[in-house]
């Protein structure tokens, strides 16, 4: 699968002790074009990120399905218990096939 | 992230009946995609599968008046000890009056700790937004809030 970047601010620590619960919140850049027609309005087809997948140490902690009743610039905050030291890979799934990928570390002291 | 210009002279009249009249379009739609048209209902049957949701264990913050329908804070806590027998596994969000009821789903599982999630989502109206969270020993809880929204977000493209 393709892999672009897309502009995402992720909010979670770089650092955790292990066994401590740590929030991570997750703002992506996105239109989320849900296809409406109303007056005054071009209509845009349905261009959404329908799904949201986070995986830490290789394990999927947070999948999320979205539906055009998400807020543009989809916003996600979740929590997670910091276990080992590892990567955090959130992916963004677009309409039309796109996917998009950012990494972050967290280190468990 | 970019929000909606403020609408400068638009009264709470205009704003109302602009919201009404942006409603119909969104009905032609809906029905020009009779694929993805599911109703409130099915919705429920369909994520209940034959249970019995308990009334109780959700705890659904929202603001309870909404000036723009287009982003509304939703947090949703479950009572849950999220251990490896007993967790949440979903977290569904459904909103009736909106053109695809279906709104948001969240899997997650005992390595989340807390259910506790978090996100913006968008009101077509005024309406009750209604939380189903299932657990790991097959039971269903069910939340619902009300929530008044002065603004509509189909009214414009945010």
């Amino acid at each position: 699968m393709a892999s672009a970047s897309i502009p995402a601010r992720i909010t979670m620590p770089a650092e955790a002790r292990r066994g401590e619960i740590i929030e991570i919140r997750v703002l992506a850049r996105h239109a989320m074009d849900r296809a409406i027609d109303a007056p005054g309005l071009t209509p845009v087809p349905r261009k959404i990120i329908h799904t949201l997948r986070v995986t830490y140490d290789g394990a999927e902690i947070l999948h999320m399905d979205l539906s055009p009743g998400i807020a543009a610039n989809p916003y996600v905050a979740f929590t997670t218990v910091a276990t080992t030291t590892g990567e955090l890979v959130f992916e963004w799934l677009e309409d039309g096939g796109a996917v998009y990928e950012r990494r972050q570390m967290l280190t468990v002291t | 992230m970019t929000l909606p210009a403020p609408r400068i002279g638009l009264t709470r009249r205009t704003a109302l009946a602009a919201g009404a009249a942006a409603l119909l379009p969104a009905a032609t739609v809906a029905d020009a995609q009779p694929a993805h048209r599911e109703t409130m209902a099915a919705v429920e049957r369909s994520v209940l599968a034959g249970r019995t949701p308990l009334a109780s264990g959700v705890t659904l913050d929202m603001p309870t008046l909404s000036e723009n329908g287009n982003s509304v804070d939703l947090m949703i806590r479950i009572d849950s000890p999220m251990s490896g027998e007993d967790h949440v596994t979903a977290i569904h969000v459904l909103a009736d009056k909106n053109p695809f009821p279906r709104v948001a789903t969240f899997r997650i599982g005992p390595r989340a700790g807390r259910a506790e999630v978090g996100t913006r989502i968008r009101l077509a109206e005024t309406q009750t937004i209604v939380v189903l969270a299932e657990t790991s020993r097959g039971t269903v809880h069910r939340g619902a809030r009300e929530v008044i929204v002065i603004l509509g977000a189909c009214v414009d493209g945010g």
